[in-house]
């Protein structure tokens, strides 16, 4: 067929069409989905800081002002009255710095063991494989308070009661089967043709773990990591139970000691102790949250 | 409730087990030798935690042999902290909480019987009837120490400006005296719409049971074999019925107002949208606090019911109270630790610092707690009237309320049904219930 083609014509490069600029109605369309887009975003965003915002909002304001029939954004007489108060009455800092410890650790230890796990879970498939999958779906149908009674008794008898190595044992256990089952998500998108590449060219598992596998997973391990550690942090009940000594109790116990019987509260010295327990997270978030985006964008996997 | 329910359900399987446990000795003793007692603490507010702990240190330093530790507990869970801590055998010594907590944990063999523990002076300190709100099953669970009526809170220009009268403790308003006032003072619609009262409903059961005593009802009846039998006779609903009547007929009383808390309805007491509040005691302090600069409120007793018995001033309350483990190692001491907080200076401390009543006859007649400023005398005075709560000592009383009568009273009182539907709710629903808990 290409025969008959003159030889004048064949040489010729033909011409290329430039992209013709989209007819404006269609500009027009594509403009008011895109505002749309930023709107719905918006809302988005409004919805999801609006507590923040109104306990920085109460954080800042006097008890008469908290007393007043029509609440302002901004405060009328802005106070750091509240967190004087907070501070003064309840050791905050050093309950900041418990659960800081206790919610560090658990992480750690969680995500340590959550690693060679779910790498075993996703890549040696078989009975105890399915067995476990299994169980870390059963395990998060337990409501917390069939297992805190024996919990506790376990935990005395390890003599781990009203210590923070004992709570951190407890979060571990607690974050595992979730953690287990986000890193499992990570490990199966990772191509198990780098792993042969890698024993190709002579590296054993461990070496092929550590240095092939770990890097493409660090987006994974920063989410992990951080919904550890916020779980931690936040949790409330086992910390409650668990710890006696008032120097050990964590942020989340001393919080509710700005409030009494039947919803009586201490309302802003309660959101200035409430706003400056949110400043760890948040500092958290913002130093990984740099690595968690950096690792989804580098590395063998991306696009 | 579902909560509260599952963790007893886990209880009660591990408690065979835990026995052993539970009476293993709680009371640790320091490094000295010297046992160290943990005293949980539930008191919440800057004076009320400062009184506490003041006393702590004055009984340590008075008595070297016998250490206290003040440990802060919070209210929110405390139920389901100490069942654990029960269960786990790591129970605090000296354990604050509140009358209707003592039932399931007195009855659960939690706690220790205090009849023998307590020395004559301290059993004689407090009224017979109050120590019937901590004594059941032939046991004595708590010492009743502090406890708050029901007042009304009302804005004194808003009466003064109607020419309204206010009563005093010794001449209260009766509930149709109330009623006729609360319309008085109502102004429906328009911008400057105000109702005469508002009733903050968040916990509905409580407040009716307790009210109902002043117009001669108890809705909770003991029967002769110690059960339960829920009864809803026309002195039992009368109260019910006249909140249903200020919201629903008179409009004297706002429907928002019946799931809010007490503190959710003062911007609005504040702002002379509702003339007058009936609150805990306590709220004064609250009210104190936020109150704009010129506003004039006043402390008034509660109506009562005409022809109820004790004039209709007897209200029903469940009062904080201070007992023992049963697991504890030195309960000779903790029961005298109580003794201690229970005398008449460090009662009137806690009072002052709760803004509440003590409950011992002397304490409430303390010149700081009978002063008119701010309430106290009429306060102090109404308490004098106080009777236990139909609640207490009653098995089933958390299900009944959570699972029948929270629900069939919000409906009563929002006008979603009517008084033979809330009747048969209560009655028929609650005494299947109650017969359950039967032992």
């Amino acid at each position: 067929m290409s025969a008959a083609v003159p030889a004048s014509e064949q040489a010729a490069p033909r011409p290329v069409p430039l992209p013709q600029p989209a007819p404006p109605r269609r500009k027009l369309g594509r403009r008011a989905g895109r505002t749309g887009q930023y709107a719905a975003l918006l809302c988005y965003l409004v919805f999801l800081a609006f507590p923040l915002l109104w306990l920085v909002s109460t954080a800042f304001k006097s008890p008469r002002e908290l007393g007043s029939v029509d609440p302002t954004w901004l405060p009328r007489h802005p106070t750091l009255g509240n967190f004087r108060t907070a501070l003064d009455e309840q050791p905050l800092l050093h309950a900041a710095l418990n659960s800081l410890l206790v919610a560090g650790a658990a992480a750690l230890v969680s995500v340590a063991v959550a690693v060679p796990a779910a790498y075993a879970m996703v890549r040696f498939k078989g009975a105890v494989s399915r067995a476990g999958t299994g169980w870390v779906l059963v395990s998060q149908m337990f409501p917390l308070v069939l297992v805190i009674i024996p919990l506790f008794m376990v935990l005395k008898n390890l003599h781990l009661i009203d210590s923070r190595p004992g709570l951190v044992v407890v979060y571990v256990v607690w974050t595992l089967p979730f953690v287990l089952w986000m890193l499992q998500s990570y490990v199966r998108a990772v191509p198990v043709s780098l792993e042969e590449a890698a024993a190709i060219d002579g590296c054993g598992r461990l070496r092929t773990l550590r240095s092939v596998v770990l890097p493409l997973l660090a987006p994974g391990l920063v989410a992990t990591l951080m919904f550890a550690f916020v779980t931690a942090w936040n949790e409330f009940f086992f910390a409650l139970v668990l710890l006696k000594t008032p120097e050990k109790q964590t942020m989340s116990v001393i919080l509710t000691h700005f409030t009494g019987a039947e919803g009586a509260a201490d309302l802003g010295p309660l959101a200035a102790a409430s706003l400056l327990a949110t400043i760890p997270s948040l500092v958290f978030f913002a130093l990984l949250q740099k690595r968690l985006v950096g690792g989804m964008l580098s590395g063998a996997v991306k696009g | 409730m579902r909560r509260r329910s599952l963790l007893t359900g886990a209880a009660a399987t591990a408690a065979a087990a835990s026995c052993a446990a539970v009476l293993s000795g709680c009371g640790s003793s320091a490094a000295s030798g010297v046992p160290t007692l943990d005293f949980l603490s539930l008191a919440w507010q800057e004076e009320s935690v400062k009184a506490n702990k003041a006393l702590v240190a004055q009984w340590n330093s008075a008595h070297p042999d016998v250490r206290v530790r003040y440990v802060q507990g919070s209210w929110d869970d405390v139920h389901d902290q100490l069942l654990t801590s029960f269960e786990g055998g790591a129970a605090p010594d000296i354990i604050h909480d509140e009358g209707n907590d003592l039932t399931d944990f007195g009855s659960g063999g939690y706690l220790a019987d205090l009849t023998h523990l307590l020395p004559a002076a301290a059993r004689g300190r407090i009224p017979s009837a109050t120590w019937d709100m901590a004594r059941f099953d032939g046991g004595l669970y708590g010492v009743p120490f502090l406890q708050e009526p029901r007042m009304l809170i009302a804005n004194r220009t808003l009466l003064d400006q109607a020419g309204i009268g206010l009563p005093d403790a010794a001449k209260p308003w009766t509930w149709d005296e109330f009623e006729d006032i609360a319309r008085e003072l109502s102004r429906p619609g328009g911008s400057g719409e105000r109702y005469g009262v508002a009733w903050p409903m968040s916990s509905p059961v409580s407040v009716t049971l307790n009210l109902s005593l002043t117009t001669g009802g108890r809705i909770l009846y003991r029967k002769d074999d110690g059960g339960t039998e829920v009864r809803l006779d026309q002195a039992d609903s009368a109260f019910a019925e006249l909140v249903r009547r200020q919201v629903g007929t008179d409009s004297s009383a706002p429907a928002s107002a019946l799931g809010m808390g007490g503190g959710d309805t003062l911007p609005g007491f504040f702002a002379g949208r509702y003339a007058m509040l009936p609150l805990n005691l306590s709220y004064r302090q609250q009210i104190q606090q936020q109150a704009p600069a010129h506003f004039d409120w006043v402390t008034l007793p509660l109506p009562v019911g005409a022809g109820a018995p004790d004039g209709g001033r007897a209200q029903g309350v469940s009062p904080q109270t201070l007992s023992v483990s049963k697991g504890c190692g030195h309960k000779a001491e903790a029961a005298a630790f109580i003794d201690f907080m229970t005398q008449t200076g460090p009662l009137v401390e806690l009072a002052r610092g709760d803004w509440m009543a003590p409950t011992a006859t002397e304490a409430l007649r303390d010149p700081s707690l009978t002063t008119d400023k701010l309430g106290w005398s009429t306060g102090m005075s109404v308490a004098a009237h106080l009777v236990a709560s139909p609640a207490l000592g009653r098995r089933g009383y958390p299900e009944w309320s959570d699972k029948v009568a929270t629900p069939a009273l919000q409906r009563f009182f929002s006008g979603g049904i009517g008084l033979d539907s809330l009747r048969k709710k209560l009655v028929r629903d609650g005494n299947r219930v109650f017969d359950r808990y039967r032992t």
